[in-house]
């Protein structure tokens, strides 16, 4: 954009307002985007921790035994809790905004939000129920 | 004596003070007041000095949107009723610059709609000989939705981004850059393309989603914004995959 002209930016009779540092706490719609913005923090957390987890299966069973063993830190066990909360966050508000992206149009009607928000749940419970398969299938 | 509520409306006379105070008005609590009306009211019979933006009173100028109880109103469409007993607090919109009480500066707003081109662009000039360009009800449909936008600039005050960051153009701009984009009559996607690809255009947007929020004529800009995001990186990969094809 064109910034505006010296005269009008700087006229000295109008009054500006600056906006808050805190202006996302008082609101509860603009707190929540700022918690999923947030989330992403805690999803590169996760990733790293799966990066550790992959390096010390890479290790052998000895190194693999001392990451599981890390892993029981309480510490560690809140923030991957925590972690867990904020991702299910970031999932579940991005699924139910794919509808404002993507105006999918069926036979000249628009599809209603529900319908295009659907898929992503499906496709998440698939997967889920896939890991779970895995993993008792296991053990 | 008629049951009242109590108006706290946000004064600026730049000849008088530095910043705005608050000054409190009783008016008559009446079941169909909007808070326009109480505004008229109180410039009519108490304090002629009191000034506002104000055209239809019914919801199509977009002139009187203020802040109301901190939220963005067009105040011709809230009722007094819904906040008694009160009081009621009015300020002008949020994110722009005051001129006079609740009057606020809006040619940065203007500039912005202005630079989107926000009408029919054709690169086939002159109009067509048979008259006019034909839309079936399928085609209006498409874009519907954006045009009816009446500029009232409420989004502009639900947004941070905005205020954080006066460069973005901001989500009715968009969103009728959207409607003409949209429009099957329309071929200039690639002029306003080349405006809002910019990182003060759709980029700017975090997709907070207030704007959508507070819209009184259910004009979703922040779903126009992200569509409109869709189609450029659909844009970027296709030119990218593909150098020859033509833009």
């Amino acid at each position: 954009m064109k910034p505006s002209t010296a005269y009008r930016q700087y006229h000295p009779k109008w009054y500006r307002t600056r906006v808050s540092t805190l202006w996302w706490s008082r609101k509860w719609s603009y707190l929540k985007f700022m918690l999923r913005e947030l989330s992403s923090v805690f999803v590169a957390c996760y990733v790293v921790i799966l990066l550790l987890q992959l390096h010390a299966l890479r290790g052998g069973p000895d190194a693999y035994q001392g990451f599981q063993d890390w892993l029981k830190d309480p510490w560690l066990v809140i923030l991957n809790g925590v972690s867990f909360l904020f991702v299910l966050f970031h999932a579940v508000t991005w699924f139910n905004l794919t509808p404002k992206a993507m105006a999918v149009r069926l036979r000249g009607k628009r599809l209603p939000n529900v319908l295009v928000a659907a898929p992503n749940y499906v496709a998440w419970l698939a997967v889920s129920a896939l890991v779970v398969f895995l993993l008792t299938r296991q053990g | 004596m008629a049951e009242t509520i109590t108006i706290e409306v946000a004064r600026y006379r730049p000849e008088q003070e530095g910043e705005p105070a608050l000054q409190s008005y009783e008016v008559p609590l009446n079941k169909d007041w909007v808070v326009l009306d109480a505004l008229n009211h109180i410039k009519d019979h108490v304090d002629g000095s009191l000034s506002f933006r104000w055209s239809c009173r019914m919801g199509v100028c977009g002139s009187c949107g203020m802040t109301v109880n901190g939220e963005p109103k067009l105040t011709c469409a809230t009722f007094l009723s819904h906040y008694a007993p009160g009081p009621i607090r009015v300020e002008p919109l949020k994110n722009f610059p005051v001129v006079r009480d609740l009057v606020i500066e809006m040619t940065d707003f203007m500039e912005k709609l202005q630079s989107v081109k926000p009408w029919i662009v054709r690169q086939d000039d002159p109009a067509p000989a048979k008259g006019e360009f034909l839309q079936t009800p399928e085609q209006l449909d498409e874009f519907k939705q954006f045009s009816m936008c009446i500029n009232c600039m409420i989004c502009y005050a639900a947004c941070p981004v905005y205020g954080l960051d006066p460069q973005f153009v901001g989500p009715a701009a968009i969103a009728l850059a959207q409607r003409y984009n949209q429009d099957s009559r329309d071929q200039g996607e690639q002029e306003r393309m080349d405006v809002l690809s910019q990182h003060e255009g759709i980029w700017g947007c975090t997709f907070v989603g207030e704007c959508t929020e507070v819209c009184p004529k259910d004009v979703d800009p922040a779903g126009a914004i992200q569509q409109y995001k869709l189609a450029a990186t659909k844009e970027w990969f296709k030119s990218f995959l593909m150098p020859w094809s033509k833009q």
